[in-house]
């Protein structure tokens, strides 16, 4: 039943899409007229309004308004200029497109700034869904609960030009190095799980201890996810570079990142539902991507050996 | 009030996350051994600032206690230096000796963030804790130092053998306070990359989305600081029996 629903659903917001509403009402081809007619009609209503659709009534935080988090401030290549309202950057694009998928216009989006432990704490949240590069992992889902994953990524290391870690180009040259990572990633367990280094790794805050300790020759490398390690090393930390990317394996998992929700908020549902559509059936995802990603892929290939 | 806590909290229509968020018993069995290696750092570095801290601070309240007229600008800069120390929030300090000093050029070992962190810390707190010394000294009666000078004994000796264990004794409990909050404050290390208790507690926050290793670090935190202050309560009521003399009952 939900699955019919749904699938009317979607025909209905193609056809809007794409003929525009007022050749909908008309010219459908769908089999079960009255269905059709009365979901053309739902659409009809809810593209006028833009306050979501048929899924989302009733789940979001503000009634008619989606309101999503992200981080305080957001970084690129993720929101461009700290200003997500402006749709530029991965995730900002992202957020509206899914928003757009449950029939929220842009004005009936609304932006909200947190911080990792805001979005993960028990009491009530502030946001219908959170996204700063949360990676998805079994172990937070007792916690909260994530969508399904709009990007995945690989772990990097960026090293200054002239350090230790310039030359490496597998893991085992990688051990007698210094690792420092951002406090809260997984960037640090890859570091400890995989790379193995000699002594412990150091932890940070921000980038901007770990470009100071980099300076510092206190660490030799930190280690962050590849769009992320690109955009630092070209923007954030002068002199330094990505060394090089370390590939997926069955031991390497990819990074997944998913939006964050109150556990067990039913509105998850409809955004995997919107994910899946432009993951699967308008490419959108893909082409978020190449927009905003593409320039942040390329770096030498690390060994896993 | 207490009682009202027990009774009500449970009954909150969302205990159950908080519950879960910050008092689940599996999670702190799994956080457990990792938090306590990571606070064998932080007892490292309590154990080699403290002395430190000591000596420096003695040495600040002595240079600010001194009355030759010709020592003036010793006296001016000590009171500049707990001015200054006790003004920047200790987390400035950390960056700015934890990053800046290494980044001066400074090879391995000798740029580690543990011993720069260490430095910064003994700096604002040997600011506090000269104050506390300098508070000590001058509680002791100036008639204890005629007393002594009329004896024979010099200025210097005054200050050793009069002075200072009068003083001293007085300032056990303030000095305790110091110790305490510096035991927390170690913790400040962390922000330069040495992943001590805290820190570890937040990486395990962040791994299971879950503020149980907090907690844990809290009670491993009150496991220590609790007996200690105890411990000295005792040490300190026992001298006041020895050398007081008499004792009022209520």
């Amino acid at each position: 039943m939900k699955q019919r629903s749904n699938s009317v659903r979607l025909i209905a917001l193609g056809a809007a899409a794409v003929l525009g509403l007022a050749a909908c009402g008309g010219g459908d081809s769908a089999s079960d007229d009255t269905v059709a007619e009365e979901a053309t009609e739902e659409v009809v209503e809810e593209t006028a309004t833009g306050t979501g659709n048929d899924c989302t009534a009733g789940k979001t935080l503000a009634e008619g308004k989606l309101t999503i988090a992200t981080g305080n401030p957001a970084y690129e290549p993720w929101v461009v200029g700290d200003a997500p309202e402006s749709k530029e950057g991965f995730e900002a694009a992202v957020a509206y497109g899914v928003a757009e998928e449950m029939g929220f216009s842009d004005e009936n989006v609304v932006w909200v700034r947190t911080g990792f432990d805001e979005a993960i704490q028990p009491g009530a949240k502030n946001f219908d869904f959170n996204l700063q590069q949360f990676s998805i992992t079994e172990e937070r889902k007792a916690n909260v609960t994530f969508s399904e994953p709009y990007y995945s990524t690989n772990q990097a290391i960026v090293g200054l030009a002239d350090s230790a870690a310039a030359g490496a180009t597998k893991v085992s040259e990688m051990r007698d190095l210094k690792f420092g990572a951002q406090a809260g990633t997984t960037s640090l367990d890859f570091i400890t799980k995989v790379i193995q280094p000699n002594t412990e790794p150091f932890v940070y805050d921000d980038n901007a201890a770990a470009k100071a300790a980099l300076e510092a020759k206190q660490v030799d490398a930190i280690v962050l996810d590849l769009p992320t390690a690109l955009y630092v090393s070209a923007v954030e930390i002068e002199g330094s570079k990505v060394i090089g990317q370390f590939p997926l394996s069955d031991q390497v998992g990819a990074d997944n990142f998913g939006m964050v929700f109150d556990l067990n908020n039913p509105l998850v549902e409809c955004v995997n539902e919107a994910i899946s559509r432009m993951r699967d059936l308008t490419y959108e995802l893909i082409s978020i991507e190449e927009t905003w990603l593409s320039g942040y892929t390329g770096a030498p290939v690390i060994s896993l050996d | 009030m207490l009682v009202a806590v027990v009774l009500l909290v449970p009954r909150m229509p969302r205990w159950d996350r908080v519950k879960k968020s910050f008092f689940d018993v599996d999670q702190m069995r799994d956080s457990f051994p990792r938090l306590i290696d990571a606070f064998w750092l932080d007892v490292k570095i309590f154990a080699w600032t403290t002395p430190a801290i000591f000596v420096l601070a003695l040495l600040i309240a002595l240079a600010r206690n001194s009355r030759s007229p010709a020592l003036f600008p010793l006296r001016a800069l000590a009171a500049a230096y707990t001015d200054v120390m006790r003004g920047v929030p200790v987390i400035l300090w950390i960056y700015l000796v934890g990053f800046g000093v290494p980044g001066l050029g400074l090879e391995r070992p000798y740029n580690s963030p543990l011993l720069w962190g260490s430095v910064a810390l003994g700096m604002t707190y040997s600011g506090y804790v000269a104050e506390v010394f300098r508070a000590g000294i001058d509680s002791v009666h100036e008639s204890q130092r005629a007393a002594a000078r009329s004896l024979g004994l010099s200025s210097a000796q005054t200050m050793r053998f009069v002075v200072l264990p009068q003083a001293v004794r007085r300032v056990v409990p303030p000095l305790l306070n110091d110790l305490v909050s510096l035991q927390k404050d170690v913790a400040l290390v962390s922000l330069i990359g040495p992943i001590e208790i805290l820190r570890q507690a937040g990486i395990d926050k962040a791994k299971f989305a879950n503020f149980t290793p907090y907690v844990v670090a809290a009670l491993i935190f009150l496991a220590v600081t609790i007996p200690l202050t105890r411990l000295t309560d005792y040490l300190w009521q026992r001298e006041r029996r020895r050398t007081s003399g008499t004792r009022v009952a209520a």
